[in-house]
């Protein structure tokens, strides 16, 4: 009676997990050694690994580090002062808000912001730097990227600050620790999950939103997404798509196993 | 020590300003008659008209949220299963597996997800369209119900169930009696989180839409590529509208859960 029922509940959610996590990966890993004729393969593991797609590759992944380390830069003061302000819990709200807005809508407020005539170049025409092109540059999409995921950021460091035992702050005081050694050796340390939990959530993202780069980068910037949507949807070369995809997918797991929290595996 | 407290504030007024900037240039531009967004030339309505005389658009509003709730009740169903398959496992590594893949999609970056359920869907031999599209959101809104369903279980005394058995209580009745009414907050707020997922989805969605069917980031997409006109952002202060409330009601269905045990236990 018991198993039973237990397996009642089983079965739609072992349906689920098994045509749409187990299949689609498998899928994918099947689809990428079939070339656009669908003949069996291991050419598209060969092209990977030629230059221009090595090179892409790098590049994806600088650009999503630069994006997590400005984001960082960014949000660590933000979540810490957040954490020091009155109605944190209010506050925070306010700043998570602007994440639940459709990311492209966002992305195309900057189409106009930073236009040939829009507020970023006039403002900079009154600063008297004069007007340049600014969308469609790297300094653009790393600029909207972090616009972006700065919520996302700020979200786990406040949780894992706000978590912070404050008696500790105090002990480090007494015990002589001027603020930067407080912050070096006791919050930074104690924080350190939140900060991983946080890289994680922006630089996964960052490696493979194609719509950012397509709408604020035109073709200049070409991430490790940019490629599989390009490869699936307007080359139709799937299988090669879909070697990128289990590439990303390997890069997922490498980033999910450094940032894990597990803390033995690393230090 | 004045400068101290100063210095801070400024900070966080920057962010907050950064962070709603975009969002206000957007809705203002919304107002105005030159029909571009770096020169304001008078006050008008006539792009919200627009947007209401524009029955496709109309049309494909009601696409995405009939697609949000659809998938939404769904994958509530499912995941309320899969967390109770995953709570009354009895086996750890079960249920450690089961909990590890169910967090498959939620990491897994859109382009992956949307890649490999498009070769899924064409392997079936399904065509592309609403059913794919409300069959991939279901499939990525599940585990997000599992999150938030899970920890209400695990936090519910088992002495509540056998208590209940004890008193002659059929499993159903355990079920429909005990256990359904107790985690229905945890319910309500993954019904929720889906539905919000649903209605911000692009990537996925974009990948497994056909040539018929749109919802409305995708549609937003293809308008922004074009480049800019007002009617989108007319569009973006009504979903910021919309946006806003969904946040207050999310909001205040958590406050209310947290209520009960938050109160008793901090006290």
């Amino acid at each position: 009676m018991r198993t039973n029922s237990r397996n009642f509940y089983l079965i739609p959610y072992v349906l689920w997990i098994l045509l749409f996590v187990v299949t689609p990966l498998l899928l994918v890993l099947y689809y990428s050694f079939f070339d656009i004729e669908g003949h069996f393969t291991l050419e598209n593991y060969r092209e990977f690994f030629t230059p221009v797609y090595l090179k892409m590759t790098l590049s994806s992944f600088w650009y999503a580090f630069l994006i997590t380390l400005f984001s960082l830069l960014i949000a660590y003061p933000t979540a810490y002062l957040l954490t020091k302000t009155k109605h944190k819990q209010l506050w925070l709200l306010l700043i998570i808000l602007p994440s639940w807005i459709n990311l492209l809508l966002k992305a195309y407020a900057f189409l106009g912001i930073f236009g040939t005539y829009g507020a970023a170049n006039s403002f900079l025409e009154v600063m008297g730097i004069g007007s340049r092109q600014i969308l469609f540059t790297d300094f653009s999409f790393i600029f909207v990227s972090v616009y972006i995921f700065l919520p996302f950021m700020i979200l786990p460091i406040f949780n894992s600050l706000d978590e912070l035992n404050p008696t500790l702050l105090d002990a480090s005081n007494d015990l002589g620790g001027s603020s930067w050694v407080t912050f070096k050796r006791v919050i930074f340390p104690l924080t350190l999950d939140g900060v991983k939990a946080g890289c994680q959530i922006v630089f996964i993202p960052a490696l493979s939103l194609f719509m950012l780069t397509r709408l604020i980068a035109g073709n200049r910037v070409i991430t490790l997404g940019t490629a599989i949507e390009q490869h699936f949807l307007v080359t139709q070369d799937w299988g090669m798509g879909s070697t990128i995809a289990v590439f990303l997918i390997i890069a997922m797991v490498l980033i999910m196993v450094l940032t894990g929290r597990r803390k033995r595996g690393i230090l | 020590m004045k400068k101290n407290r100063k210095w801070p504030a400024v900070y966080l007024a920057l962010i907050f300003i950064i962070l709603y900037a975009p969002i206000f240039y957007l809705i203002f531009y919304s107002f105005n008659s030159g029909g571009t967004m770096y020169q304001f030339e008078g006050f008008t309505l006539d792009w919200y008209r627009e947007l209401f005389a524009d029955t496709r658009l109309l049309i494909i509003v009601l696409n995405t949220v009939i697609i949000a709730l659809l998938s939404a009740a769904i994958s509530t169903i499912i995941g309320v299963a899969g967390a109770l398959a995953i709570a009354y496992a009895r086996k750890r590594r079960v249920k450690n597996t089961l909990l590890s893949l169910n967090n498959v999609l939620i990491v897994s970056p859109d382009v992956i997800i949307g890649a490999s359920f498009l070769i899924l869907f064409t392997m079936i031999g399904l065509k592309l369209g609403f059913v794919s599209v409300l069959l991939a959101h279901i499939a990525f809104s599940v585990p997000i119900v599992v999150l938030m369903v899970l920890p209400k279980i695990e936090e519910m005394s088992t002495s509540m169930i056998y208590a209940a058995m004890d008193l002659g209580a059929s499993r159903l009745d355990v079920l429909t009696k005990v256990i359904l009414p107790y985690i229905t907050p945890g319910i309500f707020a993954g019904f929720f989180m889906a539905l919000t997922y649903s209605l911000d989805d692009f990537a996925v969605t974009f990948f497994v839409t056909g040539n018929g069917f749109t919802t409305l980031s995708v549609e937003i997409y293809s308008l922004a590529r074009r480049g800019v006109s007002l009617n989108i952002n007319a569009l973006s202060a009504l979903l910021f509208l919309f946006t806003i409330i969904l946040v207050t009601g999310y909001y205040f269905i958590t406050k209310r859960n947290e209520k009960p045990n938050g109160m008793g236990v901090r006290q």
